[in-house]
């Protein structure tokens, strides 16, 4: 009686046990399914962007006049960016995949400079000219490649999933056809590389981050010691690591680690190798109450940079968060305010110690200037601005346009709305070089 | 009848409060915020000159009330709340301090205009969806407690609004603290500003899609998108860490990629030039 009883649990329990593993099946098939018609569709999606480019680039060629001209080019900035992004949903980032996208984010923003530039009074130069036709022929090879690819998925029955986890796993991915074909794809458009886009061309690299202006000698671990000791005020019994850079980095510097054994707290700062100049300094640690105001942070600032031969400089931008006073510093000169010459602070509101600093900006930009002399008067300027805007506040100005060149601006602070807007008028030639919109406070959403 | 006489006994309440406090002595400065803002910003608005929302924070609007008010009222104008400032502001208006808090703590969408009856100025939130808020919030307090005993309560300044790194918002802030947390949350502090600043030096990279979701949900980017741990509840310090990052500090020295070198097993990775190892992680261009 006993044993049936048993058998009969038991076998209800398998039965149970199976329907379960079963329906556990069906629901990974699923969710496997739609993982893969995504990769799917942003796959062939790729493909017939890639050919639209293709197509509208040779278009571009064949014209002539600004009217059709410029929405071409639009055109092709559009799909540019489409490609770019959809590349961007793949799981290629295992595979080095990146020339195909930088190639995709240059013909990108070749196209918008050239399709927003009034092409009437400044028309394609031949330079430019021979620059498209060369996109033309490279969008040709990677359409051709890729429809390969295409093919051949189509034809075996390929999944994107096996490539997944022929990648995760390191499986012999040189056998895997999709892998194939995408760095066929890489290794052409990489002979590519080396192109001239024309000399209105920069690249999309939208900070390249060398400290060439910095001078001196090189520095030893030792000193790099030194430097952070008295930079920091640090009292002696702190336990210091210091560890060169490798090879990948730009430009060498040393990384300390202070670690205090009476407040537990730790310090972190990267020193430049030439020159021994404090790149960065972290201080991590609890800020729980506010003892000081954000003002007086702004003047313990001050007073440090100016301690540390950081001189001319001025407050930007002061922020708070929760406890922890956020400050970006920049020098002015003849009252000429140098944004690229920033650096950046964070002061606590407990004690209102440093806790952060940042010269990363400054160190790569800073050098000897002679500011030029202004060719339009303020007043020419402000008939640049549109008119609906309130001008509160305005001076002069060296920025980066958007073109990476430093341009001597008028800068003026004004309103619209309820929102304020910062606009940069070129001195020289009264271009609107660059608006933005300031950020406001953004309210908590979901409190009450 | 008995309902002007509740009025009457709260504006009298009120008066009594708003000659009790005044600011403190902090000279007040933009990107501040706490409770001399909210009374700042409030005896703007009393006087007509701040028409935005009470809600705490020192931005470019209040900064702009305060400039014309310092220009009507014959000070010099530095758009700094300081001692005379202030002075001359307490003088010329009044501030119905609990009014103004017990809104703000409320929700409720108000104003603190002079000449008008407080409680024509009160748009109450309606109870539902409040009771709806309260419901979601102690579930979340619940989750929160459940996952990390050990997080300690930071002690945030009462606000209705907050300050962000110039394009970004809350939501950014958030998702990136999930990958970072889900991505080195064994790691030393400084090594997760590091890992939150390569996901910024992506998005600036011509290589990889210029959104913070774009770079983060790159399918096989990050491994814990990939297996779900981005989906934990992040703790305090990696909100911080992508602050650091967000405010413009970058440990990797440029680095666009990292990997733990006991786990990784792709040997393309092993070919990129290498920056610098923080905690178990190399940085790599």
């Amino acid at each position: 009686m006993l044993r049936i009883l048993l058998i009969a649990v038991l076998s209800i329990g398998i039965a149970g046990t199976a329907y379960w593993g079963y329906r556990e099946h069906q629901q990974k098939n699923a969710i496997l399914i739609h993982a893969e018609n995504n990769y799917q569709r942003a796959f062939h999606d790729l493909t017939y962007q890639i050919d639209l480019l293709h197509d509208q680039i040779g278009t571009t060629l064949a014209m002539n006049s600004r009217q059709s001209l410029s929405p071409a080019l639009a055109e092709v900035w559009r799909l540019a960016s489409e490609a770019h992004a959809t590349v961007g949903q793949l799981p290629l980032s295992l595979l080095p995949f990146n020339k195909t996208e930088e190639f995709l984010s240059n013909i990108g923003s070749f196209s918008y400079r050239a399709a927003i530039r009034d092409l009437d009074k400044q028309p394609l130069n031949s330079e430019e000219y021979k620059t498209l036709q060369q996109l033309y022929k490279k969008s040709a090879d990677i359409q051709q490649e890729l429809r390969n690819v295409q093919h051949l998925v189509l034809e075996n029955n390929l999944r994107w999933m096996d490539v997944e986890l022929a990648l995760a796993t390191n499986n012999r991915p040189n056998d895997n056809t999709i892998i194939d074909g995408f760095k066929t794809v890489e290794k052409n458009v990489q002979s590519y590389n080396e192109t001239d886009f024309g000399p209105s061309f920069t690249n999309v690299e939208k900070r390249t981050k060398g400290f060439e202006h910095i001078s001196g000698k090189k520095i030893t671990k030792e000193e790099a010691k030194q430097i952070a000791k008295t930079f920091l005020g640090l009292e002696g019994n702190e336990e210091i690591q210091v560890v060169h850079s490798g090879e990948g980095a730009s430009d060498a510097f040393y990384s300390v680690t202070i670690k205090n054994p009476k407040t537990k707290s730790e310090t972190y700062m990267d020193i430049t190798e030439k020159g021994g100049y404090p790149i960065w300094v972290i201080e991590n640690r609890p800020v729980n109450k506010q003892n000081i105001s954000l003002n007086d942070a702004t003047i313990r600032g001050l007073r440090f940079l100016k301690q540390h031969k950081f001189n001319n400089f001025e407050l930007y931008e002061s922020t708070q968060y929760d406890h922890v006073a956020v400050l970006t510093f920049v020098t002015a000169q003849n009252g000429v305010r140098i944004y690229p010459e920033s650096i950046k602070m964070k002061i606590a509101l407990d004690d209102g110690n440093i806790i952060g600093f940042s010269a990363r900006d400054y160190l790569s930009s800073k050098r000897e200037r002679t500011i030029p002399k202004p060719a339009i008067s303020i007043e020419q300027a402000r008939k640049k601005m549109n008119p609906n805007v309130t001008i509160m506040e305005e001076r002069k100005a060296i920025i980066m346009n958007n073109v990476n060149q430093e341009v001597l601006c008028y800068e003026f602070l004004g309103t619209l709305g309820d929102d304020t807007y910062r606009i940069f008028i070129n001195a020289q030639n009264g271009i609107e070089e660059k608006v933005e919109k300031l950020q406001n406070p953004e309210p908590i959403y979901g409190e009450i | 009848m008995r309902k002007w006489f509740i009025c009457l006994f709260l504006i009298f309440s009120f008066s009594y409060t708003s000659q009790a406090h005044a600011f403190s002595k902090q000279v007040i400065q933009r990107g501040a915020v706490g409770d001399d803002v909210i009374e700042l910003q409030a005896r703007l608005q009393y006087l007509g000159f701040y028409r935005g929302k009470i809600d705490g924070v020192f931005g470019w609007r209040t900064y702009w009330a305060l400039r014309n008010f310092q220009y009507k009222f014959k000070l010099p104008v530095d758009g700094l709340a300081g001692e005379t400032t202030k002075q001359k502001l307490v003088r010329a208006s009044k501030y119905y301090k609990s009014f103004v808090h017990s809104n703000l703590r409320k929700g409720n969408t108000f104003t603190h205009y002079g000449g008008i009856p407080l409680s024509k100025q009160v748009k109450v939130r309606q109870t539902k969806a409040k009771n709806q808020a309260t419901a979601t919030r102690t579930t979340n307090k619940q989750a929160n407690k459940t996952a990390s005993p050990q997080q300690t309560a930071v002690k945030r300044v009462k606000t209705a609004a907050v300050n962000v790194p110039n394009g970004f918002s809350q939501n950014d802030i958030q998702l990136m603290a999930n990958a970072v947390h889900g991505e080195a949350r064994g790691e030393p502090y400084i090594g997760q500003v590091a890992v939150a600043a390569v996901i910024l030096n992506r998005i600036n990279s011509p290589s990889f899609p210029n959104t913070v979701a774009g770079v983060i949900f790159e399918p096989g980017a990050f491994t814990a998108v990939a297996d779900g741990q981005i989906w934990l509840t992040p703790n305090e310090t990696s909100r911080k860490a992508v602050l650091d990052a967000l405010n413009g500090w970058d440990p990797s020295s440029g680095a666009l990629y990292y990997f733990n070198p006991n786990t990784a097993t792709n040997g393309w990775i092993w070919s990129r030039p290498q920056i610098k190892q923080i905690g178990k992680h190399i940085f790599c261009k």
